[in-house]
């Protein structure tokens, strides 16, 4: 299944030990690329950090469906997020690519990192004097959204 | 019964309500002012399927969830 390929942390994440577990893992399959992003909380607006809410039901389902698009190009997806609280300069966010072609790895890379963010079920809230903000203004509504209205 | 729950920032409590399809659900939650603002933003999933229509029959038992605007990363 995909346990190894989506991982979920609480708190932030371990990025060495998932980015070596995953080159580890896969570099023996024969991919001749492996693109690997890692998102790093900035310091701005005086937040403190970052903390995310996830539904992992339909996180999973979205999942999968990156999944079967990538295989179909014989590429593979990975990705680890975090739980909860994330403080300024840490990682709350990894995505990568194994393929055997480099320019799929690329391509892929970018389309899988864009829709995560206009569609994958996560809120993510700025951290201010203690405080959980919901970062209404940076988020996206997903596709299909406001039928009830 | 169909169980609603609000996902995210919404911070509602989850409503359990006699409804048999989501036009139903919709004029319930246009009445509720706690909800009304994110109803144009959220996305709604039955059973855990995001839906694209309000067309879609609810059975006793079912879950509907409403996704309001992401940002993960």
């Amino acid at each position: 299944m995909n346990s190894e390929k989506l991982r979920l942390y609480d708190g932030a994440l371990p990025v060495e030990e998932i980015t070596n577990y995953w080159y580890n893992e896969f570099k023996t399959s024969n991919y001749g690329a492996i693109i690997t992003f890692v998102g790093v909380v900035r310091d701005e607006n005086s937040i403190d950090g970052l903390s995310f809410d996830i539904y992992e039901p339909i996180l999973n389902s979205w999942f999968d469906g990156w999944q079967k698009k990538a295989n179909e190009k014989n590429a593979i997806v990975l990705m680890a997020h975090s739980r909860g609280d994330v403080l300024n300069h840490e990682s709350s966010y990894i995505a990568a690519v194994c393929s055997p072609k480099r320019r799929v790895a690329l391509e892929m890379i970018d389309e899988f990192v864009e829709d995560f963010k206009a569609n994958a079920p996560i809120w993510k809230y700025d951290i201010i004097d203690g405080k959980r903000v919901y970062a209404e203004d940076r988020s996206t509504p997903i596709s299909g959204a406001g039928i009830l209205s | 019964m169909v169980k609603i729950e609000f996902l995210g920032p919404i911070n509602k409590e989850s409503l359990s309500l006699d409804i048999s399809n989501l036009n139903e659900l919709s004029e319930v939650l246009k009445g509720d002012e706690t909800i009304t603002k994110w109803l144009e933003n959220c996305a709604v999933a039955v059973n855990d399927t995001l839906v694209s229509s309000k067309d879609v029959k609810l059975n006793d038992g079912d879950k509907v969830s409403l996704l309001p605007p992401v940002c993960g990363g």
